[in-house]
């Protein structure tokens, strides 16, 4: 893509290479680092950690639920389990999954640069988001939370037991994190592109993450500023919320969707980047309609700050305010379809081939489909009355949330994972993986749809029987979905270890990521590279590689 | 209840629309859903890569297609936006010949009133063909009253009034559910509608249930609205001369004029304000001097309060329309 020269990746020749990794071996030289490849591992160790924990507590729902009655945890516990399993998946692995862990790692070097615009800051982002997991964590361990991760007014200002100001710290500690960020993103894309790699020569990725930075920065603070009123009217009592306090707890509602409703977004477009990346490379082909989808993702971001009063049609919020959230929510969906087509596009007369990475964008394609189409469902104001906090939803998000954002996580980890570690990892049990997760997703997944039109609400913990085929459905297809996800985990880290030397281009992808060596030395490139090509110029395939 | 199946019951004048707009929906995403499917999967055999050095034709994109997927999309959208708002509006708008009941939701149960004053917990008996009206609140926090076979949810939120109504259609019984969460025996907060023919209702409004007759008196809410009334002394400035509060008959469905210049309408959320919260919005020509009941009325009471201050003004309109009867007459 640009016009450095491609050192013939020295693979025996020089073992002794420098690189981000073996610049210091001290836990000191990570904790304090300031490159933001190290810091990209950081997150990547957190967020897989936090990710256990969050899946812990989804076995336990799981598992809680294949028999209507209420027999394995006690309807405390219960609620504790959902609450952490949302607050966790959520805060701590949803949202920094793609963008803190792939984005701190590529973004620099997609667009040509040594580091992101404040490295500092991004090493202090990694300590807030840690300081704010410590807070989450030790919610659960100090009596536990179980007002769910949507933090409900007057419940939790007023009536719930536990460690709720703990738990809404930790939330609000990692929003910090979040922001900054963004906010480094933003100046980093704005003011760190290599000469010639101007706008619409950046790779999608980079425009997805740029939307992403704009959410972060312009809604993180509303969330911040609402659990911070939440916590002060249950420790002070002020009269925010609780009515009867002269409180107003739908207001609660209306600005907690403000942000989280667009933290939906937060999860997906990353992925979506990702997921743009993979496809061009593994079809050899630049993304059909570029500019298209490169818009799209602002289009998302824009609009997706405009829909959330579809979370409030049956909360008293009035008919006609209703009527408005409708019909922008049906908006959103246009940019959605158009990613989907282009990629779809992509793939025509292109020349694909099915690496594990791939296998991953195919089931992302499939999860986000059926999770995109299913939120027509939910926008169709008259038909929500009825899915609304049924599992129709749980499905309906988990789709985009999980299937579409992790699809496209483990994708971009497994399609980057030889230019981070130096190392392949094996490829038959990736495309194991892949197929499994997709498999159990759906098993998961699909039956929570039928449950929920047949009326079965969330966050039961006893339900009545006619709805345990479901759920029995859904708790076998978890035990195929987590062996996917406890296979990359495996095969991963055995391969840091004895999988094979990777080269600099091992998919022959375009972009400044392949033309630096596997792993990339900490200054990223020796020289600042000039970029004289579009994205994904694969008209000619100027490094050619084998193994 | 009993048996699983993959469709719900469907026992109120909206399930079937409700039904309707799912399969629309549900048709063009399986549709557009195989479509996409079927092309990616074409797609992904017939371009697979044959050699390692293969480059491919690279094309740029195409305008008109983009507009054709664009727009194509948009139009369907918005035919389901109309359609699900359409339905919306009318599950929005309660007939006005509908009865009308009130509901209270509580950690962790439901507590119903009928028109004529019946009480049940947890259980709501409703005649076939009657349009019925709940005018829902909360004495706590969220929760959410949802009759999956009448496909109509509504939250019951605290310090305000929500209203939701359907017209049942079949006899039987059905779930209630509390729909959002709200604490420790959530999923403990259901209980049953039971739908019966109007002579069986008339008869069991007689008889009733035994065990939920001894709850309170079974006398219509504005009846003991009136008694409250007086026990709270509302009368004392309410029903003299009208110097010191304003006179309540006639005052409820109307619009008020506030002392702020603004007018607002005198529905069950403006008088109940009126009362936890004189000083809110204070009507035009009076100085703000009622105490706050904040604390001193249940949710129950408050719902009877208003029941009687709604009757005063059913009574007034009826008066005036029997006296343009009699002057047309």
């Amino acid at each position: 893509m640009a016009a450095v020269e491609v050192h013939d990746t020295p693979e025996l020749q020089e073992p002794e290479r420098r690189t981000y990794l073996n610049a210091g071996h001290t836990l000191s030289s990570w904790l304090l680092t300031v490159d933001h490849k190290r810091i990209g591992i950081m997150y990547l160790i957190a967020v897989t950690s936090f990710f256990l924990v969050g899946a812990l507590f989804a076995a336990l729902v799981r598992l809680e639920l294949t028999t209507p009655a209420g027999d394995l945890l006690s309807a405390d516990l219960y609620n504790k389990a959902f609450t952490m399993h949302g607050v966790v998946m959520v805060f701590f692995v949803l949202i920094p999954s793609v963008p803190a862990t792939l984005g701190n790692f590529l973004i620099p070097i997609m667009i040509g640069a040594r580091d992101v615009a404040f490295p500092r800051l991004n090493l202090f982002s990694w300590y807030l988001f840690m300081a704010g997991g410590l807070f989450a964590l030790s919610a659960a361990v100090t009596g536990g939370v179980d007002t769910g991760w949507t933090f409900y007014t007057p419940y939790s200002s007023t009536y719930a037991n536990g460690s709720v100001l703990l738990a809404g710290m930790g939330a609000f500690v990692a929003g910090f994190s979040s922001i900054l960020t963004g906010l480094n993103f933003i100046v980093t894309i704005h003011t760190m592109r290599a000469p010639g790699m101007h706008w619409f020569r950046l790779p999608l990725f980079i425009w997805a993450h740029y939307a992403t930075a704009l959410i972060q920065v312009l809604g993180t603070p509303v969330i911040a500023i609402t659990l911070l009123l939440m916590m002060l009217e249950r420790g002070l009592h002020i009269g925010i919320f609780d009515p009867t306090l002269g409180g107003d707890p739908v207001l609660f509602q209306h600005l907690f969707w403000f942000y989280s409703h667009p933290a939906v977004y937060i999860m997906i477009l990353p992925a979506m980047g990702v997921i743009s990346e993979m496809i061009a490379c593994f079809s050899r082909r630049r993304i059909f309609g570029y500019s298209f989808v490169a818009f799209s993702s602002l289009a998302i971001a824009i609009i997706g700050f405009f829909v959330w009063g579809h979370h409030l049609y049956v909360s008293s919020q009035s008919v006609y305010v209703g009527l408005v959230f409708s019909f922008i929510t049906f908006l959103v969906a246009i940019p959605s379809a158009i990613k989907t087509f282009n990629w779809a596009a992509t793939m025509y007369k292109g020349s694909i081939s099915y690496d594990s990475p791939m296998i991953f964008v195919l089931g992302f394609m499939g999860l986000f489909l059926i999770g995109g189409l299913t939120g027509l469902f939910l926008a169709a104001v008259g038909l929500d009355v009825h899915l609304h906090d049924t599992y129709f939803v749980v499905a309906h998000f988990h789709y985009i949330m999980v299937g579409g954002a992790i699809m496209g996580f483990l994708g971009g980890l497994h399609f980057w994972w030889p230019k981070m570690t130096g190392r392949m990892y094996p490829e038959l049990p990736a495309k194991i993986a892949a197929w499994l997760v997709f498999a159990g997703f759906n098993l998961t997944f699909f039956p929570q749809f039928l449950a929920g039109y047949i009326g079965m609400p969330r966050r039961y913990h006893e339900y009545p029987p006619e709805f345990q085929i479901f759920n029995v459905m859904s708790s076998g297809g978890a035990v195929v979905l987590g062996i996917g996800y406890l296979m990359p985990m495996i095969y991963l880290i055995w391969s840091i270890f004895y999988g094979k030397k990777a080269s600099a281009n091992p998919w022959t992808g375009k972009g400044l990521e392949w033309t630096i060596p596997s792993p990339p030395p900490t200054e990223n490139f020796e020289r600042t590279p000039i970029v004289m090509e579009e994205a994904y110029e694969y008209s000619h395939l100027e490094v050619k590689k084998v193994g | 209840m009993g048996k699983f199946s993959f469709w719900p019951e469907s026992a109120s004048s909206f399930a079937w629309e409700v039904d309707a707009l799912y399969i629309f929906i549900g048709l063009v995403c399986l549709v557009f859903g195989l479509g996409v499917f079927l092309t990616v999967v074409g797609f992904a055999i017939k371009y697979k890569r044959k050699s390692d050095d293969e480059i491919p034709e690279q094309i740029e994109g195409n305008l008109p297609l983009e507009i054709f997927w664009s727009v194509v999309p948009l139009g369907i959208v918005l035919a389901m936006f109309a359609w699900g708002a359409v339905l919306f509006f009318k599950m929005s708008t309660p007939p006005a010949e509908a009865l009308n009941f009130s509901v209270v939701g509580k950690q962790w149960m439901w507590k119903v009133q009928h028109p004529e004053g019946k009480r049940e917990i947890n259980e709501l008996h409703i005649p076939i063909g009657q349009p019925i009206k709940l005018t829902i609140t909360a004495e706590d926090v969220l929760h959410s009253f949802y009759i999956p076979a009448f496909r109509t949810k509504i939250d019951a939120v605290p310090g305000r009034y929500t209203t939701s109504w359907f017209e049942p259609t079949k006899a039987g019984e059905y779930h209630i559910f509390c729909a959002e969460y709200c604490g420790l025996d959530h999923s403990r907060m259901i209980g049953k509608v039971v739908v019966m023919e109007p002579t069986q209702y008339t008869q069991w409004l007689k008889n009733g249930n035994v065990a939920v007759a001894s709850v309170a008196g079974n006398e219509p809410p504005e009846a003991v609205g009136a008694r409250l009334f007086e026990e709270q002394r509302c009368v004392t400035c309410h029903q003299t001369n009208g110097t010191l509060g304003p006179m309540l008959a006639g005052v409820f469905g109307h619009e008020v004029k506030l002392q702020s210049g603004e007018t607002i309408m005198a529905d069950e959320t403006y008088v109940r304000e009126s009362i936890m919260n004189p000083t809110a919005k204070i009507v035009a020509g009076f100085q703000p001097l009622m105490p706050t009941y904040q604390g001193q009325l249940s949710e129950d009471q408050l719902i009877q309060l208003i029941a009687y201050i709604k009757s005063l003004s059913q009574t007034g309109i009826q008066t005036q329309a029997e006296h343009r009867a009699e002057n047309e007459g």
